[in-house]
């Protein structure tokens, strides 16, 4: 069998970003989140906050530091399997990937010690503005990543001189034109996936009856923030989406599964696009609503997959599947949280035992959406890498077998299963021990190292003593 | 623009960085070779809480030098990942595989074990490719206008395979005078036992490189041999260094050994720079050719010379923070 370097690198790129995204997806909702908790218990003194808060750090800094070791791979990436891309894209790409380093950097050197590990040392004014620093942080950081990915989308503010990218504009190239929307959607995701990540642990606290005072704060919260968030994320998916239209039809057309442009196309709620026949093998949809969500008019003109030639047109299944994915589970949260504001007549809400595992369910779906998401935006991207300007194929690294891409490809999925597996296990263990009473909090004096997984102090194993007791 | 040489700015940073790294990981790096060699699981601990605070602030400089490379020096970034592929994705594994089984050994009973044997293979590993790494750069790459063609395996010679082991080898040896001190009793009195031993095969590693690089590499030999310059101060400081670190072992110094050793690796490192001088990507290109846009490189300049006393300044402290001797049985819990 012949092994094409080019399906599998990107195949690699794909399992590496999406694998090391779930982290700092998270990260940057959780951020916000403790900062807020930190705000709170700084204007009220009610220790309810202060042990909310201390216990999603612990959280955030083992979520953090597998973000950061999986993170360390993306790095390299660019260079080792899309070497062309990289020479070509440097003058931009380089500064913009940079920055996020230095970013992250900043931030962690100067504020995530003071936040893990400054608690009681430190004034409390001082620990809350490091814990606002580290959410401000966890912004910029994405920023510059958002940034370079929406300038592969939609390339602004530089010429093509012998091969190369050259900045002519840095406005230009770092705010493109998909830029604000991809940054507001990817910034609503995060609070999203906090939102119900945080909701799906207190209700799962509140089941089994472990603080409840605390808890029920936490998820009355949560909700009420969703109820706000999950909306206006389709809101602002509406935009993103339009922009879309605007400046990579193709992409769209996938989305709708639309093969010929023309007015009064129907929403697909399911249907079997064959790339072969060029069409649909079999389809549902409610009429004229594709129109009137694209143009605002029943009749008006959507554009479809044949003014693409076929070997630039992408993966048309998986686009098409994918946003399903993404768009029914954003309304699953919608609904969700649309029954949390009924069910709160009466307080109900923290009683009703099937709700409360609805949501101890929900808790993963922000995760697979956003992946449902990416995979929208990045194969429906397909075949450029540069839209329109640089394919996938002219990017990859010319002295690339397919036997090298299998070994690494094969290695990473290895190494991440066994990071994976015990970060995720070891998750558990620190959601299981929970909130501890203060006193048992305090660790008196020992030389606590700075980093970011040791603030949390649960065992690895079921049966070992907490090392806390020691 | 051109009031500034850009690119001999971002050399120097790049330089500076890559220095950085190979010190400070080193030692912890080396006290994973020397793991599975330890007296018992206590001085095992012993080793892994004198490393526990500043690993992973160790490891900030291996990332900032690969964002940077792609910022400053893109062709430095698009030949030596796609040339060095396999040897990266090695280095990396074994980076991760440490890095988690530093913080998940102490948290772990039953699995310890695992833990223990994760930790040693990873630093091993990632020692021997970066030491591999420096070898292929002595060497050279199969580069045609601008674009590796060489093979996956083109990195891997004899010359190659010693030059991964030397640096283990070396890295050991900044273990074990870390180890010297910041240990105390048993742990201490082992560290003093094995350093000479590290030191004799330092230098043995250090002569057959000296003598075979010049064969490897027609450049390095002109440099060396063409004209006798004041270049030669530079392996002879190193040599100076092997010295007073083996004054310092027989003198039971404690602080001494350590900033011996890290003079060998400084004088070593300045030695292998001057012998390829201004080639960034041997045998061709300098560091003018392989260098990004003038205005990408201003650009991200602005950030990094913001950064870098912050991290240099949070390193110190860290340091300073954790500074003297880790007692058997105390420290990281």
């Amino acid at each position: 069998m012949e092994l094409d370097p080019l399906l599998l690198s990107r195949l690699q790129f794909a399992f590496v970003v999406s694998f090391h995204a779930i982290f700092p997806v998270f990260t940057i909702g959780l951020a916000s989140y403790i900062a807020v908790l930190n705000g709170l218990f700084y204007k009220t003194e009610n220790p309810a906050w202060d042990r909310l808060a201390l216990f999603w750090t612990k959280v955030f800094a083992v979520v953090f530091g597998m973000g950061v070791v999986s993170g360390i791979v993306m790095s390299f990436q660019f260079g080792t399997n899309w070497s062309n891309f990289s020479q070509a894209a440097a003058n931009f790409l380089g500064p913009m990937l940079s920055y996020e380093v230095v970013t992250a950097f900043f931030l962690e050197a100067a504020f995530l010690g003071v936040l893990l590990f400054g608690r009681g040392k430190v004034p409390q004014g001082v620990h809350l503005l490091a814990a606002i620093m580290v959410a401000v942080g966890t912004f910029i950081s994405s920023f510059w990543i958002l940034s370079a990915n929406s300038w592969m989308q939609t390339p602004a503010g530089v010429e093509l001189v012998d091969g190369s990218f050259r900045v002519t504009d840095w406005g230009a190239a770092i705010f493109n034109p998909s830029f604000p929307w991809r940054f507001a959607h990817m910034v609503m995701a995060s609070f999203l996936t906090g939102g119900f990540v945080v909701a799906g642990v207190s209700a799962w606290y509140l089941l089994i009856g472990r603080d409840p005072d605390a808890n029920r704060r936490a998820l009355s919260m949560c909700l009420w923030l969703l109820l706000v968030l999950a909306p206006a994320q389709a809101v602002i998916g509406d935009f993103h989406g339009l922009n879309t239209l605007e400046h990579q039809p193709a992409k769209v057309a996938a989305m709708e599964g639309n093969w010929e442009t023309r007015g009064n196309v129907p929403m697909l709620i399911a249907a079997w696009p064959d790339q072969e026949t060029q069409g649909n093998r079999f389809e549902i949809g409610i009429p004229n609503l594709a129109s009137l969500i694209l143009t605002h008019r029943a009749d008006g003109e959507v554009p479809g997959l044949a003014d693409t030639p076929r070997d630039e047109q992408p993966e048309v299944w998986l686009v098409f599947w994918a946003f399903r994915v993404m768009v029914g589970l954003g309304v699953a949260m919608i609904a969700v949280v649309l029954a949390g504001l009924w069910l709160r007549r009466g307080g109900r809400l923290y009683r009703h035992r099937g709700y409360l595992q609805v949501l101890r369910g929900m808790s993963v779906t922000p995760f697979v959406a956003v992946l449902a998401g990416w995979i929208v935006t990045e194969t429906g991207r397909a075949p450029w890498l540069v839209y329109g300007m640089m394919s996938h194929a002219e990017g990859v690294t010319p002295s690339l077998t397919g036997g090298m891409a299998l070994f690494t490809l094969i290695g990473y999925v290895a190494v991440y299963a066994v990071v994976f597996a015990s970060g995720v296990y070891y998750l558990t263990r620190v959601v299981r021990q929970g909130m501890l009473p203060e006193d048992e909090e305090d660790h008196g004096e020992v030389h606590r190292p700075m980093r970011p997984l040791s603030a949390a102090h649960a065992s690895f194993e079921h049966d070992a003593a907490p090392t806390w007791r020691k | 623009m051109e009031l500034f040489d850009l690119s001999l700015i971002w050399a120097l940073i790049i330089g500076f960085g890559v220095i950085m790294y190979v010190l400070m990981d080193g030692f912890d790096l080396g006290l994973g070779i020397l793991y599975p060699f330890a007296p018992d699981e206590a001085a095992r601990d012993v080793m892994m809480n004198s490393v526990a605070p500043v690993w992973d602030g160790n490891e900030t400089w291996l990332v900032l030098g690969g964002a940077g490379l792609l910022g400053a020096f893109p062709l430095v970034y698009s030949v030596f990942l796609p040339a060095l592929y396999i040897g990266v994705f090695l280095m990396l594994a074994g980076l991760i595989f440490r890095g988690i089984a530093f913080e998940f050994r102490f948290k772990a009973r039953r699995s310890r074990r695992w833990w223990n044997r994760a930790f040693c293979w990873g630093s091993a590993v990632a020692a021997f490719a970066q030491g591999a790494v420096v070898g292929a750069y002595i060497q050279g790459f199969a580069v045609e206008d601008f674009v590796y063609v060489g093979g996956a395996l083109d990195w891997l010679t004899p010359f190659t395979v010693l030059t991964g082991l030397g640096l283990m080898v070396g890295y050991a040896l900044l273990g074990a005078t870390w180890l010297i001190l910041k240990s105390e009793g048993h742990v201490q009195a082992w560290a003093y036992r094995i350093a000479p031993g590290l030191l004799a095969a330092v230098l043995a590693v250090f002569a057959v490189i000296s003598v075979w690089t010049p064969f490897v590499n027609e450049a390095v030999r002109s440099r060396w041999f063409d004209h006798l310059q004041l270049i030669w101060i530079l392996p002879a400081l190193a040599l100076a260094c092997a010295a007073w670190l083996w004054s310092a072992l027989r003198r039971r110094q404690e602080g001494q050994p350590f900033v011996a050793t890290l003079g060998l690796f400084v004088f070593t490192y300045l030695g292998l720079v001057a012998s390829k001088w201004p080639v960034i990507v041997p045998p061709d290109y300098t560091i003018w050719d392989a260098a990004s846009a003038p205005e990408s490189q201003l650009f991200l300049l602005l950030g990094v010379l913001f950064v870098i006393p912050i991290v240099l300044a949070y390193t110190a402290w860290t340091y300073w923070v954790f500074r003297g001797k880790v007692k058997v049985g105390e420290g990281y819990h």
